[in-house]
């Protein structure tokens, strides 16, 4: 903290830290990019389920391995997690201070949301693929 | 590590009263933070009943009414007393803003609560320590860059280009918008905040500046910059009514604009 008698840091030394990272504004791009093409699919998939909910299993298999909605239901997996990875990393950079507590953190979240988006396109392609052949 | 408890200084007690003088007729009841951190007790609340027919309009010539008549110990910064200065910016009734500009009769409740500006040290009483906030300030380099020889008389500028500094040039760097923000509660140190961000966009649209691209790949960084959310709180306060965060997003833009 400022004032304490042990910290001979310069005011100047310490606002500069690190220096800049020289990177953010990638981050910035994919938030608002992934952020605007999860409307088209959140509204498909908002439209879709109340339907496939009224039907069986089955057919709700033959519905998911139709091209499009296989299609659309990977995206909407794979652009969903890859927006809550950036969405949770800035929570994480915003309260956690301790470089282990962060680092660890953030890998954390990097491992589950990227486990997430390979498990539910794995179940997607089985039931799409699956379904197809029969 | 994540800190549950708050530290021990921070617990505010209940502190010393005092009452109007005898014969009053408009008594209003002031509420305001004491703390010595170069003594050994906790931060404190003393009430004033003050009689507010003695003083002037505004919060500013309340605080000097109790510091001349009340209570000398009271610690307050204050120098032009119109708003220009930002001296004495403070949080008043849960708000930051300029104690000379702020009218005693426009803040709401009986009681009107006055403290220090949020999450700076403080020195004493209502004067916070606010080196870091100014060494930010410092750290964009807030002056002309060029490399063109200096011309005979001065640097030109349209009145077009001039008129992209209105809304900037008035910040008197009171720290109202940067100690009102969150992101600039939790990462003060590595976030450059509002303000110091604001004074950034000035001089990276000033048309006579000539390295703006130093500039901003000085800011472009996950916390200098982007710990701005938008929260909009620096805007709200701001006791000379420019948009900090405005300038912000506008700093955004150009960061976009120069990769895609």
């Amino acid at each position: 903290m400022a004032g304490t008698s042990t910290n001979f840091r310069t005011p100047l030394s310490r606002a500069r830290g690190l220096g800049a990272a020289k990177h953010g504004a990638g981050h910035f791009i994919a938030e608002r990019v992934s952020g605007i093409a999860l409307i088209p699919l959140v509204l498909w998939a908002a439209f879709s389920g109340p339907l496939l909910a009224k039907g069986d299993f089955a057919s709700a298999s033959i519905w998911l391995a139709q091209p499009l909605n296989a299609v659309l239901a990977g995206l909407l997996v794979v652009v969903g997690f890859f927006h809550l990875r950036l969405q949770i990393q800035v929570v994480v950079e915003d309260y956690i201070y301790g470089f282990v507590a962060k680092t660890g953190l953030l890998l954390l979240n990097l491992f589950v949301c990227v486990l997430g988006a390979a498990l539910g396109l794995f179940a997607i392609l089985k039931v799409a693929l699956l379904s197809g052949a029969l | 590590m994540v800190q549950l408890a708050l530290p021990k200084n921070s617990r505010v007690g209940k502190g010393r009263h005092y009452a109007a003088p005898v014969g009053a007729k408009r008594v209003k009841t002031f509420k305001i933070y004491r703390y010595d951190p170069e003594g050994t007790e906790n931060p404190r609340w003393d009430t004033y009943d003050v009689d507010v027919d003695a003083c002037g309009p505004m919060l500013l010539d309340v605080l000097i009414h109790i510091k001349n008549h009340v209570d000398p110990t009271l610690t307050f910064r204050r120098s032009c007393r119109e708003g220009v200065c930002g001296s004495c910016a403070m949080n008043i009734g849960g708000r930051n803003t300029l104690a000379c500009t702020q009218g005693w009769e426009d803040v709401v409740g009986k009681e009107i609560q006055i403290a220090p500006l949020p999450s700076q040290p403080v020195v004493k009483d209502l004067v916070p320590d606010l080196t870091l906030f100014y060494a930010q300030y410092a750290s964009i380099e807030p002056w002309l860059h060029t490399e063109t020889p200096e011309p005979q008389t001065e640097w030109k500028q349209s009145e077009t280009d001039r008129a992209k500094l209105d809304g900037l040039y008035e910040c008197i760097l009171c720290a109202c918008c940067s100690t009102s923000c969150p992101s600039y509660w939790w990462n003060g140190e590595k976030y450059l905040g509002p303000a110091t961000l604001l004074h950034a966009y000035r001089w990276l649209i000033d048309s006579r500046d000539e390295s703006t691209g130093d500039r901003l790949d000085a800011l472009e960084d996950p916390f200098k910059l982007y710990r701005c959310h938008t929260i909009m709180n620096c805007a709200q306060v701001c006791p000379k009514g420019l948009n900090p965060a405005k300038a912000i997003a506008e700093i955004k833009k150009m960061m976009v604009e120069r990769v895609a």
